[in-house]
Protein backbone atom coordinates (compact mmCIF):
# COMPACT_ATOMS: atom_id res chain seq x y z
CA UNK A 1 0.00 0.00 0.00
CA UNK A 2 1.32 3.51 -0.49
CA UNK A 3 4.59 1.86 -1.81
CA UNK A 4 5.06 4.57 -4.88
CA UNK A 5 4.69 6.87 -1.89
CA UNK A 6 7.25 5.43 0.16
CA UNK A 7 10.19 4.75 -1.89
CA UNK A 8 10.07 7.14 -4.52
CA UNK A 9 9.36 10.40 -2.62
CA UNK A 10 11.35 8.89 0.66
CA UNK A 11 10.94 12.41 2.18
CA UNK A 12 10.98 13.06 5.69
CA UNK A 13 9.16 16.59 6.82
CA UNK A 14 12.20 17.84 8.30
CA UNK A 15 16.17 17.02 7.23
CA UNK A 16 17.17 14.03 10.19
CA UNK A 17 19.58 14.92 12.59
CA UNK A 18 20.83 12.87 15.85
CA UNK A 19 18.77 14.86 18.56
CA UNK A 20 15.32 14.56 16.61
CA UNK A 21 16.11 10.89 15.44
CA UNK A 22 16.64 10.03 19.28
CA UNK A 23 13.28 12.08 20.12
CA UNK A 24 11.46 9.90 17.27
CA UNK A 25 12.66 7.34 18.26
CA UNK A 26 11.55 7.82 21.48
CA UNK A 27 8.34 8.44 20.57
CA UNK A 28 7.93 5.70 18.70
CA UNK A 29 9.07 3.11 21.73
CA UNK A 30 6.31 5.29 24.10
CA UNK A 31 3.28 4.53 21.07
CA UNK A 32 4.28 0.62 20.62
CA UNK A 33 4.55 0.34 24.91
CA UNK A 34 0.78 2.22 24.95
CA UNK A 35 -0.41 -0.76 22.05
CA UNK A 36 -1.03 1.72 19.30
CA UNK A 37 -0.06 0.16 15.97
CA UNK A 38 2.07 1.42 13.54
CA UNK A 39 0.98 2.31 10.30
CA UNK A 40 2.35 2.46 6.56
CA UNK A 41 3.50 5.79 6.41
CA UNK A 42 4.47 6.30 10.21
CA UNK A 43 7.61 7.22 11.22
CA UNK A 44 9.20 4.18 12.23
CA UNK A 45 13.25 3.11 12.96
CA UNK A 46 15.11 2.38 10.03
CA UNK A 47 15.77 -1.31 12.05
CA UNK A 48 12.43 -1.68 12.68
CA UNK A 49 11.56 -1.52 8.85
CA UNK A 50 14.31 -4.06 8.05
CA UNK A 51 13.41 -6.56 10.64
CA UNK A 52 9.82 -6.35 9.37
CA UNK A 53 10.61 -6.78 5.64
CA UNK A 54 12.35 -9.14 6.72
CA UNK A 55 10.07 -11.55 8.60
CA UNK A 56 7.20 -10.70 6.89
CA UNK A 57 8.80 -11.42 3.58
CA UNK A 58 10.16 -14.45 4.92
CA UNK A 59 6.67 -15.66 6.02
CA UNK A 60 5.71 -14.59 2.56
CA UNK A 61 7.95 -17.38 0.50
CA UNK A 62 7.39 -19.95 3.33
CA UNK A 63 3.72 -19.95 2.37
CA UNK A 64 4.60 -20.09 -1.53
CA UNK A 65 7.34 -22.66 -1.12
CA UNK A 66 4.73 -24.62 1.73
CA UNK A 67 2.52 -25.15 -1.59
CA UNK A 68 5.46 -27.97 -2.76
CA UNK A 69 5.14 -30.34 -0.68
CA UNK A 70 1.40 -30.74 -0.23
CA UNK A 71 1.19 -30.08 -4.26
CA UNK A 72 3.05 -33.01 -5.05
CA UNK A 73 0.29 -35.36 -3.60
CA UNK A 74 -2.67 -33.54 -6.12
CA UNK A 75 -2.59 -35.81 -8.59
CA UNK A 76 -2.32 -38.91 -5.93
CA UNK A 77 -4.75 -38.12 -3.33
CA UNK A 78 -6.98 -41.27 -2.47
CA UNK A 79 -10.57 -39.68 -3.17
CA UNK A 80 -11.82 -36.65 -5.19
CA UNK A 81 -13.05 -35.11 -2.10
CA UNK A 82 -9.48 -35.26 -0.72
CA UNK A 83 -8.84 -33.81 -4.01
CA UNK A 84 -10.24 -31.31 -3.90
CA UNK A 85 -10.13 -30.11 -0.55
CA UNK A 86 -5.92 -30.69 -0.91
CA UNK A 87 -6.11 -27.95 -3.78
CA UNK A 88 -8.25 -25.80 -1.66
CA UNK A 89 -5.83 -25.76 0.71
CA UNK A 90 -3.26 -25.72 -1.49
CA UNK A 91 -4.33 -22.43 -3.09
CA UNK A 92 -5.14 -20.71 0.02
CA UNK A 93 -1.23 -20.94 1.05
CA UNK A 94 -0.90 -19.22 -2.23
CA UNK A 95 -3.54 -16.71 -0.83
CA UNK A 96 -1.38 -16.29 2.04
CA UNK A 97 1.63 -15.85 0.75
CA UNK A 98 -0.42 -12.85 -1.28
CA UNK A 99 -1.66 -11.31 1.86
CA UNK A 100 1.75 -11.31 3.05
CA UNK A 101 3.95 -9.86 0.22
CA UNK A 102 1.07 -7.30 0.22
CA UNK A 103 1.97 -6.17 3.91
CA UNK A 104 5.91 -6.32 3.00
CA UNK A 105 5.18 -3.96 0.27
CA UNK A 106 3.81 -1.45 2.82
CA UNK A 107 7.40 -0.90 4.28
CA UNK A 108 8.57 0.27 0.46
CA UNK A 109 9.90 -2.62 -0.91
CA UNK A 110 8.61 -4.07 -4.13
CA UNK A 111 7.35 -7.80 -4.81
CA UNK A 112 9.51 -7.84 -7.66
CA UNK A 113 12.87 -7.56 -4.98
CA UNK A 114 11.21 -10.09 -2.49
CA UNK A 115 10.66 -12.43 -5.05
CA UNK A 116 14.44 -11.76 -6.87
CA UNK A 117 15.46 -12.46 -3.09
CA UNK A 118 13.85 -16.08 -2.59
CA UNK A 119 14.51 -17.14 -6.27
CA UNK A 120 18.73 -16.16 -6.06
CA UNK A 121 18.58 -17.38 -2.11
CA UNK A 122 19.35 -14.49 -0.08
CA UNK A 123 15.97 -14.63 1.72
CA UNK A 124 15.38 -18.13 4.00
CA UNK A 125 11.81 -19.64 3.72
CA UNK A 126 10.62 -22.12 7.04
CA UNK A 127 12.54 -25.49 7.28
CA UNK A 128 10.05 -27.23 7.90
CA UNK A 129 9.41 -27.07 3.58
CA UNK A 130 12.80 -28.64 3.04
CA UNK A 131 11.64 -32.02 4.12
CA UNK A 132 9.76 -34.63 1.71
CA UNK A 133 6.04 -35.49 1.49
CA UNK A 134 6.70 -39.75 1.25
CA UNK A 135 2.85 -40.99 1.51
CA UNK A 136 -0.36 -39.44 1.54
CA UNK A 137 -0.23 -39.88 5.49
CA UNK A 138 2.44 -36.85 5.30
CA UNK A 139 -0.50 -34.86 4.01
CA UNK A 140 -2.22 -35.26 7.06
CA UNK A 141 0.83 -34.80 9.46
CA UNK A 142 1.78 -31.60 7.64
CA UNK A 143 -1.85 -30.77 8.47
CA UNK A 144 -2.18 -31.60 11.97
CA UNK A 145 1.59 -30.35 12.90
CA UNK A 146 2.72 -28.15 10.79
CA UNK A 147 -0.37 -26.06 10.58
CA UNK A 148 -0.95 -26.43 14.50
CA UNK A 149 3.05 -25.01 14.80
CA UNK A 150 2.02 -22.32 12.71
CA UNK A 151 -1.53 -21.34 14.19
CA UNK A 152 0.31 -21.41 17.47
CA UNK A 153 3.07 -18.79 16.37
CA UNK A 154 0.44 -16.38 13.68
CA UNK A 155 -1.95 -15.74 16.63
CA UNK A 156 0.47 -13.95 18.94
CA UNK A 157 1.57 -11.85 15.72
CA UNK A 158 -2.30 -10.99 15.27
CA UNK A 159 -1.23 -8.55 17.90
CA UNK A 160 1.93 -7.41 16.57
CA UNK A 161 2.35 -3.74 16.40
CA UNK A 162 2.68 -3.22 12.85
CA UNK A 163 -0.68 -2.67 11.57
CA UNK A 164 -0.82 -4.21 8.17
CA UNK A 165 0.64 -7.50 9.51
CA UNK A 166 -1.17 -7.92 12.18
CA UNK A 167 -4.47 -7.79 9.66
CA UNK A 168 -2.79 -10.26 7.45
CA UNK A 169 -2.42 -12.38 10.41
CA UNK A 170 -5.94 -12.12 11.58
CA UNK A 171 -7.26 -13.24 7.98
CA UNK A 172 -4.46 -15.99 7.56
CA UNK A 173 -5.18 -17.75 11.19
CA UNK A 174 -8.92 -17.51 10.04
CA UNK A 175 -8.24 -19.45 7.28
CA UNK A 176 -5.64 -22.04 9.08
CA UNK A 177 -7.93 -23.56 11.28
CA UNK A 178 -9.48 -25.56 8.28
CA UNK A 179 -5.96 -26.56 7.40
CA UNK A 180 -5.26 -28.17 10.70
CA UNK A 181 -8.52 -29.80 11.16
CA UNK A 182 -8.35 -31.37 7.67
CA UNK A 183 -4.83 -32.54 8.75
CA UNK A 184 -6.08 -34.53 11.64
CA UNK A 185 -8.93 -36.27 9.83
CA UNK A 186 -6.86 -37.28 7.60
CA UNK A 187 -4.54 -38.99 10.30
CA UNK A 188 -7.79 -40.08 12.28
CA UNK A 189 -9.20 -41.73 9.62
CA UNK A 190 -5.69 -43.78 8.71
CA UNK A 191 -4.90 -44.18 12.95
CA UNK A 192 -8.75 -46.02 12.70
CA UNK A 193 -7.97 -48.07 9.48
CA UNK A 194 -6.01 -51.17 8.28
CA UNK A 195 -3.16 -51.92 10.20
CA UNK A 196 -1.31 -50.88 7.19
CA UNK A 197 -2.96 -47.50 7.24
CA UNK A 198 -2.24 -47.08 11.18
CA UNK A 199 1.74 -47.68 10.40
CA UNK A 200 1.54 -45.21 7.27
CA UNK A 201 0.22 -42.67 10.07
CA UNK A 202 3.15 -43.52 12.62
CA UNK A 203 5.56 -43.44 10.41
CA UNK A 204 4.52 -39.80 9.37
CA UNK A 205 4.29 -38.91 12.95
CA UNK A 206 7.57 -40.11 13.54
CA UNK A 207 9.17 -38.05 10.56
CA UNK A 208 7.35 -34.55 11.64
CA UNK A 209 7.31 -34.48 14.97
CA UNK A 210 10.72 -33.44 15.50
CA UNK A 211 10.96 -30.90 12.54
CA UNK A 212 7.83 -29.13 13.26
CA UNK A 213 8.94 -28.38 17.04
CA UNK A 214 12.00 -26.80 14.98
CA UNK A 215 9.67 -24.98 13.22
CA UNK A 216 9.73 -22.43 16.53
CA UNK A 217 12.99 -21.76 15.72
CA UNK A 218 16.37 -21.51 17.80
CA UNK A 219 15.86 -21.83 21.75
CA UNK A 220 15.62 -18.55 23.69
CA UNK A 221 18.91 -18.62 24.89
CA UNK A 222 20.58 -18.72 21.19
CA UNK A 223 17.70 -16.38 19.54
CA UNK A 224 19.63 -13.04 18.15
CA UNK A 225 16.56 -11.39 17.05
CA UNK A 226 14.10 -11.86 19.82
CA UNK A 227 15.01 -9.38 22.31
CA UNK A 228 14.72 -6.25 20.15
CA UNK A 229 11.65 -8.42 18.13
CA UNK A 230 9.75 -8.49 21.91
CA UNK A 231 10.32 -4.39 22.98
CA UNK A 232 8.94 -3.57 19.25
CA UNK A 233 6.09 -6.08 20.20
CA UNK A 234 6.43 -7.74 17.12
CA UNK A 235 6.87 -10.95 18.86
CA UNK A 236 4.92 -11.40 22.23
CA UNK A 237 5.86 -15.03 23.39
CA UNK A 238 9.22 -16.76 23.46
CA UNK A 239 10.36 -19.49 20.84
CA UNK A 240 10.54 -22.17 23.67
CA UNK A 241 6.70 -20.89 25.18
CA UNK A 242 5.53 -21.32 22.19
CA UNK A 243 7.11 -24.64 21.44
CA UNK A 244 6.01 -26.01 25.07
CA UNK A 245 2.73 -25.10 24.37
CA UNK A 246 2.17 -26.86 21.15
CA UNK A 247 3.42 -29.72 22.82
CA UNK A 248 1.13 -30.09 25.46
CA UNK A 249 -1.64 -29.15 23.07
CA UNK A 250 -0.38 -31.82 20.56
CA UNK A 251 0.60 -34.86 22.53
CA UNK A 252 -3.13 -35.65 23.74
CA UNK A 253 -4.29 -35.71 19.90
CA UNK A 254 -1.37 -38.01 19.41
CA UNK A 255 -2.62 -39.82 22.16
CA UNK A 256 -6.29 -39.77 21.10
CA UNK A 257 -5.11 -41.24 17.53
CA UNK A 258 -3.38 -43.89 19.41
CA UNK A 259 -0.42 -43.20 17.81
CA UNK A 260 3.28 -42.38 19.59
CA UNK A 261 5.23 -39.56 19.05
CA UNK A 262 8.57 -40.32 18.52
CA UNK A 263 10.38 -39.22 21.91
CA UNK A 264 11.42 -41.71 24.60
CA UNK A 265 11.55 -38.55 26.99
CA UNK A 266 8.48 -37.56 26.68
CA UNK A 267 6.58 -37.37 29.86
CA UNK A 268 3.67 -35.36 31.79
CA UNK A 269 4.94 -33.51 34.48
CA UNK A 270 2.48 -32.46 36.87
CA UNK A 271 4.49 -30.28 39.39
CA UNK A 272 4.94 -27.81 36.04
CA UNK A 273 1.63 -29.20 34.35
CA UNK A 274 3.72 -29.20 31.51
CA UNK A 275 4.97 -32.47 29.44
CA UNK A 276 8.86 -33.00 29.80
CA UNK A 277 10.43 -33.58 26.39
CA UNK A 278 14.05 -34.76 24.71
CA UNK A 279 16.45 -32.51 23.29
CA UNK A 280 16.44 -30.94 19.73
CA UNK A 281 18.97 -32.16 16.98
CA UNK A 282 20.12 -28.45 16.60
CA UNK A 283 22.58 -29.53 14.09
CA UNK A 284 20.11 -31.01 11.96
CA UNK A 285 18.30 -27.46 12.09
CA UNK A 286 21.24 -25.53 11.45
CA UNK A 287 21.98 -28.39 8.30
CA UNK A 288 18.46 -27.59 6.67
CA UNK A 289 18.72 -23.75 7.04
CA UNK A 290 22.14 -23.64 5.42
CA UNK A 291 20.69 -25.88 2.50
CA UNK A 292 21.88 -29.26 3.28
CA UNK A 293 18.30 -30.71 3.86
CA UNK A 294 16.05 -33.76 2.04
CA UNK A 295 14.72 -31.17 -0.48
CA UNK A 296 16.47 -27.86 -0.21
CA UNK A 297 17.66 -27.66 -3.52
CA UNK A 298 14.47 -29.34 -5.36
CA UNK A 299 12.34 -26.94 -3.69
CA UNK A 300 14.71 -23.74 -5.20
CA UNK A 301 14.88 -25.34 -8.23
CA UNK A 302 11.25 -26.12 -8.30
CA UNK A 303 10.74 -21.97 -8.17
CA UNK A 304 13.36 -21.06 -10.26
CA UNK A 305 11.56 -23.26 -12.88
CA UNK A 306 8.49 -22.09 -12.19
CA UNK A 307 9.32 -18.64 -12.47
CA UNK A 308 11.13 -18.92 -15.88
CA UNK A 309 8.45 -20.84 -17.26
CA UNK A 310 5.58 -18.61 -16.62
CA UNK A 311 7.23 -15.81 -17.64
CA UNK A 312 5.78 -16.14 -20.90
CA UNK A 313 2.20 -15.89 -19.04
CA UNK A 314 3.33 -12.69 -16.95
CA UNK A 315 4.49 -11.27 -20.47
CA UNK A 316 1.12 -12.02 -22.39
CA UNK A 317 -1.25 -10.41 -19.63
CA UNK A 318 0.57 -7.61 -20.23
CA UNK A 319 0.12 -7.31 -24.10
CA UNK A 320 -3.83 -8.91 -23.86
CA UNK A 321 -4.56 -6.30 -21.24
CA UNK A 322 -2.92 -3.56 -24.20
CA UNK A 323 -5.42 -5.33 -26.49
CA UNK A 324 -7.98 -4.78 -24.05
CA UNK A 325 -7.77 -1.33 -23.99
CA UNK A 326 -7.60 -0.30 -27.93
CA UNK A 327 -10.00 -2.49 -27.95
CA UNK A 328 -11.91 -0.22 -25.70
CA UNK A 329 -10.73 3.16 -27.02
CA UNK A 330 -11.81 1.53 -30.45
CA UNK A 331 -15.43 1.25 -29.24
CA UNK A 332 -15.81 4.56 -27.24
CA UNK B 1 -11.26 1.65 -17.95
CA UNK B 2 -8.25 4.00 -18.07
CA UNK B 3 -5.04 2.28 -15.81
CA UNK B 4 -2.57 4.98 -14.73
CA UNK B 5 1.20 4.88 -13.65
CA UNK B 6 1.84 1.62 -14.44
CA UNK B 7 5.12 0.17 -14.36
CA UNK B 8 7.37 -0.03 -17.41
CA UNK B 9 6.90 -4.08 -16.93
CA UNK B 10 2.77 -3.16 -17.87
CA UNK B 11 1.79 -4.20 -14.01
CA UNK B 12 0.77 -2.16 -11.89
CA UNK B 13 -0.40 -2.36 -7.72
CA UNK B 14 -4.02 -1.99 -6.93
CA UNK B 15 -5.53 -1.35 -3.28
CA UNK B 16 -8.47 -3.57 -3.17
CA UNK B 17 -11.68 -2.50 -1.10
CA UNK B 18 -14.27 -5.58 -0.42
CA UNK B 19 -17.99 -5.05 0.87
CA UNK B 20 -18.84 -8.09 2.74
CA UNK B 21 -22.41 -7.64 2.42
CA UNK B 22 -24.66 -5.06 1.02
CA UNK B 23 -25.33 -2.14 3.83
CA UNK B 24 -21.51 -2.01 5.14
CA UNK B 25 -18.79 -0.07 3.68
CA UNK B 26 -16.38 -0.83 1.27
CA UNK B 27 -13.37 -1.98 3.88
CA UNK B 28 -9.59 -1.88 2.50
CA UNK B 29 -8.05 -5.72 2.67
CA UNK B 30 -4.69 -5.07 0.79
CA UNK B 31 -3.34 -5.00 -2.83
CA UNK B 32 -2.55 -7.45 -5.65
CA UNK B 33 -0.82 -6.51 -8.91
CA UNK B 34 -2.18 -6.73 -11.95
CA UNK B 35 -1.80 -5.74 -15.70
CA UNK B 36 -5.09 -3.98 -15.87
CA UNK B 37 -8.41 -3.05 -13.98
CA UNK B 38 -10.27 -6.20 -15.20
CA UNK B 39 -7.55 -8.27 -13.75
CA UNK B 40 -7.31 -6.59 -10.56
CA UNK B 41 -10.84 -7.58 -9.49
CA UNK B 42 -10.44 -11.17 -11.32
CA UNK B 43 -7.07 -11.22 -8.58
CA UNK B 44 -9.04 -9.99 -5.50
CA UNK B 45 -11.70 -12.11 -5.89
CA UNK B 46 -9.67 -14.75 -5.90
CA UNK B 47 -7.36 -13.80 -3.36
CA UNK B 48 -9.84 -11.79 -0.73
CA UNK B 49 -12.87 -13.68 -1.06
CA UNK B 50 -12.49 -17.70 -1.08
CA UNK B 51 -14.72 -17.46 1.33
CA UNK B 52 -17.78 -15.72 0.29
CA UNK B 53 -15.69 -12.76 2.32
CA UNK B 54 -17.41 -9.78 -0.52
CA UNK B 55 -20.39 -8.87 -2.51
CA UNK B 56 -19.23 -5.91 -4.21
CA UNK B 57 -14.75 -5.19 -5.00
CA UNK B 58 -13.34 -1.38 -5.43
CA UNK B 59 -9.92 -1.76 -7.07
CA UNK B 60 -7.71 1.57 -7.24
CA UNK B 61 -4.35 2.04 -8.65
CA UNK B 62 -2.00 2.86 -5.47
CA UNK B 63 -0.69 5.80 -7.00
CA UNK B 64 -3.72 7.40 -7.36
CA UNK B 65 -4.73 6.86 -3.50
CA UNK B 66 -3.73 10.70 -2.22
CA UNK B 67 -3.79 10.13 1.73
CA UNK B 68 -2.67 12.88 4.71
CA UNK B 69 0.34 12.72 5.85
CA UNK B 70 0.92 11.09 9.83
CA UNK B 71 3.60 13.54 10.53
CA UNK B 72 1.07 16.40 10.08
CA UNK B 73 -1.52 14.65 11.48
CA UNK B 74 -1.56 16.66 15.21
CA UNK B 75 -2.15 19.92 12.62
CA UNK B 76 -4.12 18.35 10.50
CA UNK B 77 -6.90 16.97 12.87
CA UNK B 78 -5.99 19.76 15.46
CA UNK B 79 -9.64 22.30 15.03
CA UNK B 80 -11.85 19.47 16.37
CA UNK B 81 -9.52 19.06 19.58
CA UNK B 82 -11.30 21.86 21.40
CA UNK B 83 -14.55 21.90 20.00
CA UNK B 84 -16.40 19.43 22.92
CA UNK B 85 -19.38 20.94 22.81
CA UNK B 86 -19.85 18.72 19.31
CA UNK B 87 -20.27 16.26 21.84
CA UNK B 88 -23.86 15.64 22.75
CA UNK B 89 -21.69 14.85 26.86
CA UNK B 90 -21.15 18.65 27.12
CA UNK B 91 -24.87 19.64 27.97
CA UNK B 92 -26.17 18.92 31.00
CA UNK B 93 -30.17 18.06 30.34
CA UNK B 94 -32.30 17.87 33.72
CA UNK B 95 -32.91 13.75 34.65
CA UNK B 96 -37.03 14.94 34.76
CA UNK B 97 -36.60 15.14 30.59
CA UNK B 98 -37.21 12.37 28.63
CA UNK B 99 -36.37 10.66 25.18
CA UNK B 100 -33.80 13.80 24.84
Amino acid sequence: MYTQGLDAAGREPSPPDAASDAERAARFQARIDAEEKIEPKDWMPDAYRRTLVRQISQHAHSEIVGMLPEGNWITRAPSLLRKTILMAKVQDEGGHGAYLYAAAETLGVSREELVDQLLDGRAKYSSIFNYPTLTWADIGAIGWLVDGAAIMNQIPLCRCSYGPYARAMVRICKEESFHQRQGFEIMLRLARGTDDQRRMAQDALDRWWWPSLMMFGPSDTDSTHSAQSMRWKIKRFSNDELRQKFVDFTVPQADFLGLKVPDPELAWDAASEHYRFGAIDWQEFEAVLKGHGPCNRERMAAKRQAHEEGRWVREAAVVHAAKRAAAARAAA
Amino acid sequence: MPDTEKRSDGWALYEVFIRARSGLDHKHVGSVHATDARMALEHARDVYTRRQEGVSIWVVCSSDILASDPAEADALFEPARDKVYRHPTFYDIPDEVKTL
